[in-house]
């Protein structure tokens, strides 16, 4: 299913994507940009209106990478859940055995997600994360693959304990959650392979 | 859109398989050198043709890009020719030969000499994904050998080339290590581009279209060519200059001219070449 789809003016639901090919392309360079280049703020989504608490970002990751092979876990309430389930058809799994997880307020503990095994690491889940505001050249100091020396990234809206908790995250490579942090129509990406430094 | 063929989806690929594929591009980013499976689709050129790096580049292909095609170093084999006729076709993308107004290069064979950028994505056609395939066949045990980290296998095979030649005889898809962790195939290209895969701007992505797997290297990881303290790793190159441009530094391919066994040696990189001559010839003038 997709923006174009008949029938989500019928259930009150505002559109998609108004292009599900070209805009689904061009919101997947930007999250591939973002995962090869921790705490590069990318921009995607600008023309969605997706329900509240949803913000443009997280609609625009979620509506190219998620469908009815990618068990979903969020805490963003009824319309959020019926606008995401029209476009993309995925199906509501606890939050342990999700692919995507989607956090509008305190999202649950990195280490209560799906973690991925020895073998099939990839299985690892991608938590899709509202902030409050990410601003680069300030805040935490970002080392890793994708990094040149060092990336500074400041995530208004963290949550508490989140630095600590990603530090066991990394830890546990090649398992782990990699993080997509979303506020408006922009978004910054955590791999499991980058260290944090706090500023 | 209208130069495109009409009757397929953009870039060939239906939805669906592109996000498929996505999923598993963004999980090899967040685990540098793990191959991860995925569902291979048909495509219309034969295995060999590059189809794991064609299903790569149409998952990550948009219309504002402009592709490159090299085989062997070369932009005007039938092959990369195929490739570059396709792309064209099903997304209607720009193409070109020269490296530097490239924002995709797909490749088979080597990596261009000219640096990469960060603004640019290499993507590897890759016949054999499994660095330890020769050593041990079994998929099974070659996923818990990387679950380990378990590579003794590998040492063990590259010392006994030590041990009878001398040296490490593989001038071809030569095992790397990347980010310390996982040891990957970086398809046959030669050893002597090994050392342009460490700490690349540029984000490097792999598929491997028969095995049905993708890989990636984030751009800035280390990638290490396996070797020895006493016997460390060292980037072979034909001992020429090439004989249109000069080089000193970069891949040579052996060229036979005539029947008498006449034979020079000239850059595997057309464009690179071509380029260092327009250079050569405009300082003359
Ligand atoms: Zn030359």
């Amino acid at each position: 299913m997709n923006g174009l789809t008949p029938g989500f003016a019928d259930a009150g639901l505002t559109p998609g994507f108004a292009d599900p090919v070209l805009d689904g392309q061009a919101t997947f360079r930007a999250v591939l940009e973002a995962m090869s280049r921790p705490g590069r703020v990318q921009r995607a989504g600008s023309a969605l209106r997706p329900p509240a608490p949803l913000n443009q970002a997280a609609a625009a990751v979620l509506l190219t990478l998620a469908d009815a092979d990618t068990g979903f876990a969020h805490d963003a309430g009824v319309a959020a859940e019926a606008w995401l389930r029209f476009h993309c058809g995925m199906p509501l799994v606890p939050g342990a055995q999700a692919a995507f997880v989607l956090a509008t307020g305190t999202p649950p503990a990195l280490a209560s997600l799906a973690q991925g095994s020895e073998e099939e690491p990839q299985a690892g889940a991608t938590l899709v994360l509202q902030v409050n505001a990410l601003t680069e050249g300030t805040g935490w100091r970002l080392i890793g693959p994708g990094i040149e020396t060092e990336h500074r990234l400041h995530v208004d809206g963290a949550p508490a304990g989140f630095v600590a908790a990603w530090a066991v995250n990394r830890a546990s490579f090649p398992l782990g959650v990699d993080v997509v942090l979303c506020v408006g129509d922009r978004l910054a990406a955590l791999p499991r392979t980058t260290m944090i430094a706090e500023g | 859109m209208s130069t495109t063929l009409e009757g397929y989806n953009f870039a060939y690929l239906d939805e669906a398989t592109k996000r498929m594929i996505r999923r598993a591009l963004l999980k090899a980013v967040a685990i540098p050198g793990h191959q991860i499976p995925f569902g291979a689709r048909e495509m219309p050129l034969p295995y060999g043709w590059g189809t794991g790096g064609i299903q790569v580049t149409a998952a990550i292909l948009g219309p504002t890009d402009t592709l490159k095609v090299i085989d062997q170093g070369a932009d005007d084999t039938t092959n990369a020719i195929s490739i570059r006729r396709f792309f064209t076709r099903v997304a209607g993308v720009a193409t070109t030969e020269h490296t530097a107004e490239a924002t995709v290069v797909q490749t088979r064979h080597r990596i261009p000499e000219r640096l990469l950028r960060e603004d640019q994505i290499i993507v590897y056609q890759v016949p054999q994904p499994e660095p330890l395939s020769r050593l041990e066949p079994r998929r099974t045990e070659t996923k818990r050998l990387h679950a380990l980290a378990d590579y003794g296998l590998m040492h063990v095979r590259l010392y006994e080339d030590i041990a009878r030649f001398g040296h490490i005889a593989k001038a071809y898809d030569y095992p790397v290590m990347v980010n310390g962790r996982y040891l990957m195939s970086p398809s046959p290209i030669p050893a002597f581009d090994n050392p342009k895969m460490h700490r690349m701007a540029a984000l490097q992505l792999f598929g491997a279209g028969r095995e049905k797997r993708i890989y990636a290297i984030p751009p800035y990881t280390d990638v290490r060519s396996l070797d020895f303290e006493d016997h460390p790793f060292r980037p072979i190159r034909a001992p020429h200059a090439c004989a249109l441009c000069a080089s000193t530094d970069t891949y040579l391919d052996e060229v036979i001219t005539d029947d008498a066994g006449g034979r020079l040696f000239v850059c595997s990189d057309t464009d690179h070449c071509a380029e260092r001559q327009a250079t050569a010839q405009e300082a003359a003038e």
